[in-house]
């Protein structure tokens, strides 16, 4: 009997465990304690798109204190935590956990997979974003948020320069949310690479899992890099190291670079998953399959490994020298190559296609436009000699606004809109989605076209205010007047989900005509994801299986699916442990903030014992049986039917 | 739809039938985790390179560091990888007790290694090397000191395996998680093996 | 064909701010160069812009021509698929190949100006020719030392036709040096000896700014440089060799005197260096340096001009002007003799290096046309 699995006699209710183990799927226990890859996806992207919202109404704040010059509406001190949270939130609890969540929800049902390979540790990390999310809100209450930006460049986190809590804040709740995201991403490597279904080799992978298995190594790599560094912060200001105290001889540029080699992957992180979202809607609502697979699939591998070795452009102003910059610049044209590909090849699905432009299609393509230019100041930007002029000016705020905001985003509302008759089972009014749309959009090009003026003419960014006569009043009040309309965009963006699950109209298995294998079981999914084994002949598994004349190559597609073995579907068991260790987090940070050893060494205590029951307890489970030809839909009902 | 308790001696063979890989998840797991951790420990070394030398004030390496003393515990180290082998080897013979023996044999000569680096960590702080001293000693201590844990890690999840092995019988079908354990315990040896060379030898060349 | 023509509206409205904005020109802006420097690189940014055309009008066009072209007819053409290809290898070879040609046509320029208006000049490479001036960061001030003991703050004067080279340093956190009319910026960090260059071909004012985030007032750590032609700056440095007589001839004036002594009284002498000053110990180091202070065309490193008002608004209240700055409100609010005494200060201060010859012929110069 090893570690890992449950006692021979083992029922669901593990005895040897200190906590029953709970077998129920409804209210507050089913929630915390659920290892369901689809339920876990639906918090990751619940719990972000909260954060997004905190995340902008602190940019609306930013706005209204710039509409005129020498405002007063913040003072300099609430600007800077404002714009720290603003970024750090977007960035690290908004729009990367949304990609996450997407990737916990479809790349299991993307490859025919029952579940991610460790679902327990989804849920562990899961909960440690939210702890750490959590732990960088309160700091609002609690002495002030972090206001050092999101890149919080030594020394000004140190303690004689930054006294106050929020740099702590900070340091310690990325450090802990980049454990959760850290092992989720380790989850999801080892799910795509060992868990495809029969059949799926490497290239018939859909391009989302795809991507989000580039995206993978890049956490995997990169992360190590930031969690080092905030750990050295840490230990400066909680036990006096040096590591980035300029009296005592220390680099104040090693913070940087350790940043940037983490923060360059970062958008990347951010992007990837974009593109493979793009992937799927734009063939899906062409009609087409999509333009050079390989050529897509090899171009987000090159852009991935490029990823790591463009960091400097960050660091284009701090004195490297000519050589640094001439050779960071040419790494960082060179990553327009393969992105410019991606770009073409999309272009090339649309080309011939019979287009849909059904709200997820309008944002796609709201995307194409949006990336493409922000790409575009991208290759600005790496041409040193003129970032020397927009370095930390509002032509770089344009540009990453451009490729975040614009770029990742606008995707990831394409997503939601393609995905939620999935995931709920009801379509979203296709009315409400496009007038969404039409406020969006336009009222994003009203806030931040407007910031490459800004920045060309001279204006830094990160400053409260500017003085009177320079020129800037004019486009910033252009800037700040598009917030509105863009958040009236946003309050219909989210209506328009509230009414589908109030009113929506049923959505049907496969409401867009889809390509993927999640397309092929209901909607929403049952708990076991599939009712037979899917097999997978071709690229498009779901496709080539409505379409037959349309494979790819001369192969006839065989049985789309095969029963379960004997033993049935295996369903891992439910936990709490994964909840406790994750939770048992938030009073250690807080021991580690205040210098309480007392809290810390207990919460350590909690985590280490949480582990040894978790590892104890094993994966557990149980077995079910479903007849193919009687799913009754929903498993939920189902539950005590043993 | 019926629903049994999972019997988890054949699942876990039919588990490993339907995987692409046809490897165990935590193996690949492992794999994972290392590669990052590889990430984490180049960070650490990178940083000690960068500092080396830009102390403000002493004791620099020289004044400290003792090599002799360091091989015999590098050498112990190296010793405890070689029993990490021998006790995979026994367990896959399904050699119980040989197993608990060598795996006992890792842990403990773990335990001389984390022995030694205590001492001379309070040697070196008497000769004035501390955490905020200087460069050198804060990114010595935070280099060699998370070594440290991860070697400590690896004792207790040694032991664990050991106690477990005495309540629930382990049999060579359990294999992976020893392996597991091992690989872990292979990379944590290599690592010092690195940081014993950059921060040590290479100072006395 | 609703949605098209909201879409041509979506556009037209994308566009305006293109069209409207002809003019970005401005005493801070990096498109309104007056030196080589910054010429170069808005040279090369005006390439990539132009570059950028052809790529967008290529993306843009395949994207407006195939939603027009390629939109679903309704329900009874979704019948047939279209067709169904998957890749096209000459095609992907040609898209790959067009990029990689852009990049090498913004690359060679790059390069070529990044070893033009970068390089590193070791101390061992000054000529004579050059004007080297220490700038050294506070929060959130910049200080600027001409050797010799000529130091000054907030105001950089340099003369036209000459490489300027500025050492950078910084004395607390990260901060940058930035005119953007003459040369992009550089960074000033702890520990590290950067160095920016750059010459202002005609005389005028250009604004520069602190443009790494330092907390506090950064939006406000704002400098000005002051190029003149050469004898104006000769002048100019003049009149500091000689601020300690200039300092002891103003004080016939019994509200200048008065000043004077308040200056000592009130504790700003304790922080402020003044040349010539009587008193001892005068200043502390990281404060600004006071010297010939009616030569400044600005008062609060540079967010208002030096007018007597301003700059006895400075000093009576400086926290409600530049917020979170590091110096001290020195009278309480209701102080009966603030007023009086704020004048006297201001009087004192604005007559420092006003009455020299060679001061006034520096200072009428640096009023120049901009
Ligand atoms: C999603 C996130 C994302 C993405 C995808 C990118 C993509 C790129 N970024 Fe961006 N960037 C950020 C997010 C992102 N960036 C952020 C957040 C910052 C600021 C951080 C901060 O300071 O706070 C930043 C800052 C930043 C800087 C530093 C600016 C400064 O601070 O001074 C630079 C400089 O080189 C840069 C370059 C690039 C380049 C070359 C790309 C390329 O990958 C773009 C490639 C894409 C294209 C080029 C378009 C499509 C291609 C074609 C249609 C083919 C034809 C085109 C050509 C051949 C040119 N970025
Ligand atoms: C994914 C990333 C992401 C996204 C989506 C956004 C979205 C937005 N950002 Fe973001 N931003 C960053 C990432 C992002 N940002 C980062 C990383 C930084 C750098 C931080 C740093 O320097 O450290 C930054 C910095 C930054 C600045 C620069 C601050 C400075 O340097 O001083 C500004 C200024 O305009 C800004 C504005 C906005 C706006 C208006 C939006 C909008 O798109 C958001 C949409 C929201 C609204 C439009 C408001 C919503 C309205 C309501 C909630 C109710 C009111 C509505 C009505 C009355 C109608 N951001
Ligand atoms: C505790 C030190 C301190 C004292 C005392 C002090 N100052 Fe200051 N002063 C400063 C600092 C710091 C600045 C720079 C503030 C900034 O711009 O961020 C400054 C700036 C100034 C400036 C503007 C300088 C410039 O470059 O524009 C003037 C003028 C000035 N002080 C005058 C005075 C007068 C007059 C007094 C006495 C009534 C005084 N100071 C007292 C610290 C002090
Ligand atoms: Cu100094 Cu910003
Ligand atoms: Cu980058």
């Amino acid at each position: 009997m090893a570690i890992g699995n449950v006692g021979s006699a083992g029922p669901t209710t593990g005895q040897d465990a200190l906590l029953t183990r709970p077998n129920t799927d409804r209210g507050l226990v089913g929630w915390l304690t659920t290892v369901d890859h689809k339920r876990l996806g639906i918090l990751y992207i619940l719990t972000s798109l909260t954060f997004m919202g905190f995340a902008s109404v602190e940019a609306f704040l930013i706005r209204l204190q710039l509409a005129a010059p020498g405002n007063t509406l913040l003072s300099p001190d609430v600007y800077n935590q404002m714009f720290t949270m603003h970024g750090v939130t977007m960035v690290f609890l908004a729009i990367m956990p949304l990609g996450i969540g997407f990737a916990n929800y479809f790349v299991p049902l993307q490859i025919g997979a029952r579940d991610l390979a460790f679902p327990r540790l989804n849920a562990f990390g899961y909960w440690v974003y939210l702890v750490g999310g959590l732990f960088l809100y309160t700091s609002f209450f609690l002495g002030g948020a972090p206001d050092v930006g999101w890149f919080a460049y030594a020394p000004l986190t140190s303690l004689s320069n930054n006294p106050g809590l929020g740099t702590d804040f900070y340091m310690i709740g990325l450090f802990v949310g980049g454990i959760g995201t850290l092992v989720t991403a380790m989850n999801l490597i080892v799910t795509v690479v060992n868990m495809r279904a029969p059949g799926m080799t490497m290239m018939r992978v859909p391009v989302f899992t795809w991507l989000i298995l580039v995206t993978s190594f890049l956490i995997i790599f990169a992360f190590p890099p930031l969690t080092v560094a905030l750990f050295q912060v840490i230990m400066d200001r909680s036990f006096g190291t040096l590591f980035y105290v300029p009296e005592a001889g220390a680099m104040p540029i090693l913070w940087q670079h350790l940043f940037w080699i983490f923060g360059h992957p970062e958008v990347y992180i951010i992007i990837l998953p974009a593109f493979g979202v793009i992937s799927e809607i734009i063939p899906t609502f062409s009609r087409k399959p999509l333009f050079g697979y390989p050529v897509i699939i090899l171009s987000g591998i090159f852009i991935g490994f490029m990823g790591f070795a463009v960091w400097t452009h960050h660091m284009f102003t701090t004195g490297l020298g000519p050589v640094v910059n001439t050779a960071f610049a040419l790494t960082s044209f060179v990553i327009g190559i393969p992105t410019g590909v991606k770009v073409f090849n999309w272009l090339g699905t649309m080309w011939g296609g019979k287009i849909l432009f059904a709200t997820p299609m309008l944002y796609a393509v709201a995307f194409l436009v949006t990336f493409t230019l922000g790409g575009i100041t991208g290759i600005m930007l790496a041409v040193p000699p003129f970032d020397a002029q927009a370095h930390d000016t509002y032509f770089v705020v344009a540009h990453f606004h451009f490729v975040m905001g614009g770029g990742a985003l606008l995707a990831f509302f394409s997503a939601l809109y393609y995905w939620f008759p999935k995931m709920t089972g009801k379509m979203v009014s296709e009315r409400l989605g496009k007038l969404g749309f039409w406020l969006m959009v336009p009222g994003f090009y009203v806030i931040f076209f407007p910031q490459h003026f800004l920045g060309l003419m001279g204006m830094p960014r990160r400053t409260q205010t500017y003085v009177e006569g320079i020129g800037f009043e004019f486009w910033n009040q252009v800037s700040t007047a598009g917030t509105f309309i863009m958040g009236a965009g946003l309050i219909v963006f989210f209506f328009s989900f509230i009414h589908a699950f109030a009113r929506g109209k049923p959505a049907g298995n496969d409401p867009w005509d889809g390509r993927t294998l999640e397309w092929s079981t209901t909607s929403p999914p049952p708990h076991y994801d599939f009712v037979r084994q899917p097999v997978v002949n071709d690229r498009d598994a779901h496709w080539v299986q409505k379409y037959p004349d349309s494979v790819h190559g001369e192969r006839v597609p065989e049985a789309a699916s095969i029963p379960y073995d004997a033993h049935g579907i295996h369903m891992p068991g439910q936990s709490w442990y994964p909840f406790m260790t994750a939770i048992a987090m938030l009073p250690m940070s807080y021991g580690l903030l205040y210098n309480n050893w007392w809290v810390l060494g207990l919460s350590l205590f909690v985590i280490v014992v949480a582990s040894y029951l978790w590892a104890l307890e094993g994966v557990g489970g149980k077995h079910i049986h479903v007849d193919p030809d009687h799913p009754h839909g929903h498993d939920r009902h189902e539950e005590d039917a043993a | 739809m019926r629903e049994t308790i999972a019997p988890t001696e054949t699942h876990g063979a039919a588990v490993l039938s339907a995987r692409s890989t046809k490897l165990p998840d935590i193996k690949l797991m492992m794999w994972v985790f290392l590669a990052s951790d590889c990430m984490f420990f180049g960070t650490l070394i990178g940083t000690y390179l960068v500092y080396n030398g830009r102390s403000l004030v002493g004791p620099g390496p020289l004044d400290v560091l003792d090599i002799p003393l360091t091989t015999v515990s590098t050498f112990v180290l190296l010793m405890s990888s070689f029993l990490m082998v021998l006790a995979l080897h026994s367990l896959r013979q399904n050699d119980i007790s040989k197993f608990r023996l060598w795996t006992f044999g890792v842990a403990f000569f773990g335990a001389i290694f984390l022995g030694f680096q205590i001492y001379e960590f309070r040697h070196f702080i008497d000769l004035g090397l501390t955490l905020q001293g200087n460069l050198f000693g804060t990114t010595f201590y935070v280099l060699t000191g998370t070594h440290g844990v991860h070697v400590a890690i690896g004792v207790l999840w040694l032991l664990s395996i050991l106690v477990h092995s005495y309540f629930h019988p382990w049999t060579s079908k359990d294999d992976v998680y020893l392996e597991v354990a091992g690989l872990y315990w292979h990379f944590v040896d290599i690592v010092w093996i690195v940081i014993f060379t950059v921060v040590y030898l290479v100072e006395f060349v | 064909m609703h949605v098209r023509r909201r879409l041509r509206r979506g556009l037209a409205l994308a566009a305006l701010p293109l069209l409207a904005a002809c003019n970005f020109g401005g005493p801070q802006s990096a498109l309104d160069p007056q030196g080589p420097i910054a010429q170069a690189q808005k040279d090369l940014f005006m390439w990539t812009y132009y570059l950028s055309w052809p790529v967008m009008i290529a993306v843009f066009g395949v994207i407006v021509y195939s939603i027009i072209r390629f939109r679903s007819k309704g329900a009874e053409d979704d019948k047939t698929l279209p067709h169904q290809t998957h890749g096209h290898t000459t095609l992907e070879i040609a898209w790959t190949l067009i990029p990689v040609v852009l990049i090498i046509l913004v690359a060679v320029p790059t390069v070529r100006t990044i070893f033009a208006t970068e390089y590193t000049i070791a101390p061992a490479q000054y000529t004579d020719e050059d004007v080297v001036i220490r700038a050294t960061g506070y929060q959130w001030w910049f200080e600027f030392d001409y050797g010799d003991g000529i130091v000054t703050s907030s105001e950089m004067h340099i003369p036209i036709g000459r490489r300027v080279i500025v050492e950078l340093d910084s004395a607390d956190v990260l901060h940058a040096f930035w005119v953007p009319n003459l040369a992009g910026k550089r960074d000033m960090i702890p520990n590290q000896a950067n160095t920016v260059f750059f010459q202002a071909d005609r005389p005028g004012v250009y604004f520069g700014q602190c443009a790494e985030f330092c907390l506090g007032a950064h939006a406000y750590m704002r400098f000005r440089v002051i190029a003149s032609e050469e004898e104006d700056y000769q002048a100019w440095l003049a009149s500091f060799r000689d601020a300690g007589t200039a300092e002891r001839a103003v004080q016939a004036d019994p509200q200048i005197e008065r000043g004077r002594q308040l200056m000592a009284q009130k504790g700003c002498i304790g922080c402020h260096t003044i040349d010539g000053y009587a008193a001892t110990p005068v200043g502390a180091p990281g404060f600004p340096n006071l010297t010939n202070f009616g030569l400044r065309l600005t008062v609060g490193s540079s967010i208002l001009d030096a007018t007597p008002e301003n700059v006895a608004a400075w000093i009576r209240n400086p926290e409600a002007l530049k917020p979170g700055n590091y110096m001290p409100v020195l009278w309480r609010a209701d102080d009966p003799n603030a007023d009086e005494e704020v004048a006297a200060i201001t009087a004192y201060l604005l007559s420092l290096g006003r009455d020299t010859d060679a001061a006034t012929a520096a200072l009428g110069a640096s009023h120049g046309d901009r």
